[in-house]
This record gives structure tokens, sequence and C-alpha cells, in this order.
């Protein structure tokens, strides 16, 4: 799979997904519209080990979860690329570009000053705030970046009514596999995520 | 990341482990959650907390009689105009810079030590920048005004001059603590996120899950969160040693003797990293002792800490022999006689104790056994401070005080305002400080377990 595609696909959050489903699910289940299955691991060499299994048996709408960042986790996922740093690049060149041309525009252009007879445009002058503007616009590309891709604030989402995860944040480690994944069936991914060695394994309600 | 065993034995003190062993993630997330949300609060924190909120209403009531009278209130007065609040304006923010330090370069240099001392020292670096922010604007005299700094469309017409060093500082001030809270308050994210799930209350359940914003530890999340983190580290590194060159540069820049030289911008950025290693000392041997936090904080910080302060110090202290040097070699009147008035002069009392408190004292940190000693690392910690404030006081006043024509000498002397706003924002440090140690976790709890020998993955 070429890293475009793998990047195209995570990129599908779960929330979309959701509304698939539940139209999926309106139509031809009676039960609690399911957002997928999760199984509960104890540490992360087993989570990780896990999580390639399943992407090997080709499972794609996967996720882990886990109370630090695990490298190799998002790697076992197929989750490698993000568009990140290309935001951040652009704010830095847009900010640089804007920090230097608003001061070219307010010293040349609109209120041309002469300052010990410098020349209206002292470029050198000007560096430390184009610096400083790179910076600052850079440095927001990339917090507000990270959390639109993150989709956060999101106050709610289905893995929260799973038991046991409020571990996630202190030494708990979580496997998903999303119900619109296109492999997936109720009883043979359940099956499928004992058979991996997670533990607890249970049904997510949306 | 894990190139590096944890627990190499007490061989000797720098390779002594970075966490204590034992530690577990339960026990890390448990240890450091408890003391936001389980412990009692204990009895020297509220006596803290009085103190230094007694010591803030001094900055309040100062800025306040300053506002009605003009700065007057202060000693500053021609020749001396930049007097007290600028030279404690950049003590301020030169304190701010270890906070950087630790968590940007030392991030990128994958230094695994910085991980339980990162939180406080970013802590610490917004709540000094805080303080230093006040002073020049303070300072203007008509503070109401300040934002006409910023360059925004107005019916006068006109625009800020951006050939000044004073405008680049506005910049880079505010971009510094833009750039350190943005910095700080995603290192936070995951952690409310661990205190969102830990809090029994309601209402600190609501007030960290609001923080946390939905945070659940996705790996995808993970993975955007870590290349952010990364950026950010790379884009303070080169900002925190903008900041400083660029305060340094509104003495540069000046043509005043002894502020005119080259050698500023480095430093200056020394001294800010001298300095504010030696404030996370000052804070971290007494808070880490109270919190019995001696497994996360280890020994080896300390060395680690002081190590760097004795290198910040030794470029600090050639710095000084430099500028001498370049005094005498100038072979320029004024400058000879700038250095030969520090050494002689009215303020020589203030010059050779800055050389002894600079240069001398923290030769003792080249002995291993005082490095160990908590207490006088202590101690030669609050000698640098001290220090580091007269060198501030040195540049700002023996400069100015006597410049090129001796009708227009004069002698500058602080006003009891002047030490009411210094202590006042001395005050309000602490303030910031002892709410920040009471409702946020002052170690990254996320961090500390990423370094804990569970936490490899084994193929």
């Amino acid at each position: 799979m070429s890293d475009e595609k793998r990047e195209s696909f995570s990129e599908t959050e779960p929330h979309e997904a959701d509304e698939l489903h539940l139209s999926v699910s309106r139509r031809h289940r009676t039960a609690p519209a399911l957002y997928g299955i999760m199984g509960e691991f104890n540490n992360p060499s087993d989570l990780v080990a896990a999580a390639r299994r399943t992407y090997e048996a080709g499972y794609r709408r996967i996720n882990g979860y886990s109370p630090y960042p695990i490298e190799e986790l998002s790697e076992a996922i197929g989750f490698t690329r993000t568009s990140l740093p290309l935001i951040v690049l652009i704010g830095g060149i847009l900010g640089g570009l804007g920090g230097f041309f608003m001061q070219y525009w307010m010293e040349v252009v609109a209120y041309p000053l002469n300052v010990g007879g410098k020349p209206y445009n002292s470029w050198p002058a000007f560096i430390p705030i184009t610096f400083e503007c790179t910076v600052l616009v850079a440095a927001f590309a990339a917090v507000l970046g990270m959390l639109v891709l993150n989709k956060l604030p999101q106050p709610y989402h289905p893995v929260f009514n799973a038991p046991n995860f409020a571990l996630a944040t202190r030494d708990r480690f979580f496997l998903v596999i999303e119900a619109n994944d296109p492999r997936f069936s109720h009883d043979e991914t359940k099956q499928f995520l004992n058979t991996v060695g997670a533990k607890n394994v249970s049904d997510v309600e949306i | 990341m894990a190139d590096e065993p944890h627990n190499l034995g007490p061989l000797h003190h720098s390779t002594a482990p970075v966490v204590a062993p034992g530690l577990t993630f339960a026990s890390v997330t448990d240890k450091i959650s408890s003391i936001v949300l389980k412990r009692k609060t204990p009895l020297w924190w509220f006596l803290g907390f009085a103190l230094s909120f007694i010591l803030f209403q001094l900055l309040l009531l100062t800025i306040t009689k300053l506002v009605f009278e003009g700065i007057g209130l202060w000693g500053v007065n021609v020749p001396v105009a930049w007097g007290m609040d600028i030279l404690n304006f950049v003590w301020w923010i030169g304190i701010g810079h270890a906070g950087t330090l630790i968590s940007a370069i030392l991030l990128l240099l994958r230094q695994k030590w910085r991980t339980s001392i990162n939180r406080f020292a970013e802590a610490m670096t917004l709540f000094a920048v805080a303080q230093a922010g006040m002073y020049p604007i303070m300072h203007l005299g008509r503070p109401w005004l300040a934002y006409w700094l910023f360059p925004y469309p107005n019916t006068m017409g006109i625009w800020p001059q951006f050939r000044s060093p004073l405008m680049w500082d506005v910049f880079a001030v505010s971009t510094y603590a833009t750039v350190s809270a943005m910095f700080w308050f995603v290192g936070l994210i995951p952690d409310f996120a661990t205190l969102r799930d830990r809090a029994r209350s309601k209402p600190f359940q609501l007030l960290y899950g609001l923080l946390a914003m939905g945070w659940r530890g996705s790996a995808r999340h993970w993975h955007r969160y870590e290349m952010a983190y990364l950026l950010l580290a790379g884009l303070a590194t080169p900002l925190v040693l903008s900041v400083h060159t660029i305060v340094s540069f509104d003495f540069a820049v000046g043509i005043i003797p002894g502020w005119h030289a080259t050698i500023f911008p480095p430093y200056f950025v020394a001294g800010a990293i001298y300095a504010g290693f030696a404030m996370v000392l000052l804070l971290t041997i007494p808070l880490r002792k109270l919190y019995g936090l001696e497994s996360f904080i280890t020994m080896r910080h300390m060395h680690n800490m002081a190590k760097v302060m004795l290198a910040t110090g030794l470029i600090v202290g050639y710095g000084y022999v430099m500028e001498a040097f370049f005094g005498w070699y100038s072979g320029n009147h004024y400058e000879r006689f700038m250095i030969w008035n520090r050494m002689h002069g009215p303020y020589s009392g203030y010059y050779w104790a800055l050389i002894l408190c600079n240069i001398i004292t923290p030769q003792f940190l080249w002995i291993k056994k005082l490095r160990s000693n908590l207490l006088v690392l202590w101690l030669l910690s609050l000698v640098v401070s001290i220090g580091m404030w007269l060198e501030r006081f040195v540049i700002v006043v023996t400069s100015l005080h006597r410049d090129f024509l001796p009708s227009s000498w004069g002698m500058y002397q602080p006003s009891t305002w002047d030490w009411t706003m210094f202590i006042g924002t001395i005050g309000f440090f602490f303030t910031l400080l002892f709410l920040f140690i009471r409702f946020l976790p002052m170690i990254s709890i996320f961090e500390m377990r990423t370094i804990l020998p569970d936490a490899e993955v084994e193929e």
C-alpha cells in the first residue's frame, strides 16, 4: 500500500464512520449501535504484537490506545505519515513573509519616516521581527494543526464507554477494531481479538 | 529513544539512574497525580502561599501608586533613566531561559533526564516572563497606552518604528511568552486526561476534562502529538536564543560605552541560562524534599544541572574578561574610562561583588563532594542568582551614570518603591508557582512513563 493511501485512509476519523455505521445498523439491526470491539493488554509489547497481527489479518480500521506515545504502535496500525510538518512549514513561510512585508509596507509605503538617515527599506533591521513572526505563526500552526487533525476538542467519544478505559491514562493498553472495517464481523472479530492475546474483549457501543 | 540502559549502577554520579528502579506506570501515575488530587494540602503550602500572596500585594500597591504618580516614584532620572526596572526585566527574562533550554534543547539532544524537571522548569519560565513583561510596560510612563507598541490600524495614521531594538523586544518577548505558553499547554494535555480520569470530585473532573479536550491516548493522536511537540521544540530552540540576543540588542545597538559591544548576544544568552539553572536548582531542591520526589528527581539531575551551571558560568566569566579586554584594547578613551570606572568608581563594590558571586563562587562546583551536598548546591545557586542581578545592575547603571560628558554625570539610587516593585514581583512569581504545584502535575506524567524500563517494546 502506498504512503498516500495510508494517510488518506487513516485520516478517516471515527465519528464520520460512526454516522455511516449508525445508518447501516438502524436498517439491519435492532441491537444498540456498535462502534467496534475492544481488547485490553497489560503491556506495550503485547499490544504492539497484537496490533501487527491484526493489521496483517487485513483489518484496517483499527486503533490502539496507550498511556504514552509508542512509536511502534502507530507503525503497527499502519499510521506512519502526517501532514503536520507541511502545515508547520507553510505556517512558518507565511509568518516570515507576513512579518517582513508588514514592516516593509509600514516603513516604506504607509508611513515613511527618516530615522537617522537610514533607508526606508532598512531590511537588516527588519530581520529580528521577521524571525519572531516566522516562529510565532509556525508554532500556532503546529499546535492548532495538531488539534485540528486530531479533531480535538472532542468531549464525547464511544471508546470512553468501554470498561476500564479510564486506565488508558494510567497503565492499561487497548486495541479497537472498528465496526465499519470491511472485514468486520462481530463474532469472528471478537474471536480474533481473543486469539491475539487480548483480555476483557468487549463491545464498544456508540 | 531506548538506546541507553536505564540502570548503569552507581559507577559514577553522572551515570546514576534517571529514575529510581522499581517504578511502574501505575506508581508513577498515582504518585504524581496524588499530589494534586488526593494528598492533603500540607501546612507549608498554605504558609508559603500566604507569604507570597502578601508580597504580591506590594506589587499591586506599587503599580497603583505608579499609575497615579508616574515613574518619578522610582529612582530613575537622567542620566540613569534605565534603573531597576530594566535590570529586573533582564533578570527575570533570563531566569525564564533555563525552562526553555530544559524543555526544548535537551529534548532535541535526547537527554532523558530532562523529563522529570521540564514541566516545572517551563512553568518557571512562564511565570518569570510574566514578571519580566510588567517592567517595560510600567516603565512606559503611561502603561495604559502599551497597545501603541503593536502595529494596529489607528486613526492617528501612524505605525511603529521597526528599526528600533525596543520594537524588536516587544515582538521577541511576546512571541516568547506565547510560544512558551503553548508548549507548556500542549505538554499538559495528556496529563489533564490522566487527572480527569483519576479525579473523584465532579468539579475537578469537569475542570480537567475541559482542559484535556477529550484526549484519549489514541495511537493516531499520539503520532501527531509527538510530531507537534518535536516541531515546537525545534521552533523554541532558536527562539530562546533570539530572545536574549534581542534583549542584549537593547543595549548593544546603543552607543553608550560598555553597551556598544559585539560580545553582548552570546554573553547575555549564557548568562540567562546560568541564572535560570540557578533558579531551577533553588526551587527544585526544597520541592523534591518536601514532596518526597527523590525517586523522580534524582541526584543525577542535581549533578547535571550543577554542571550546566558551571559551564555557563565559565562562559559568563569569559564574557567579563573579554569585556574588560575590549575596553582596554579598543584604545577608545570612553571605553577605557568605563572599565576603569566599573572597577574603581562609585559602584565598584557592585562590580567586585559580581565577580565574587559569578566567577569565584561557582568554582566550588568542580568538586564532586560539594556538588553532591544539596545545601551547598542550594546556597551556591542563591549566590549565582544574586550575582546575575548584580551583573545587570553593573551593566545598566555604571554605563549610564558616567557617559561622554562629565557635566552630565550623575548617581543612581533605587527608591523604596523600586524595591517594593521587585519584591512584589518575587511575591507574584511564587504565588503563581504555589498555585501551579497545587493544581497541576509538576512532573510530566506521560513523559515519565516513557522513560520507565517497562515502556520498552520487546519485539
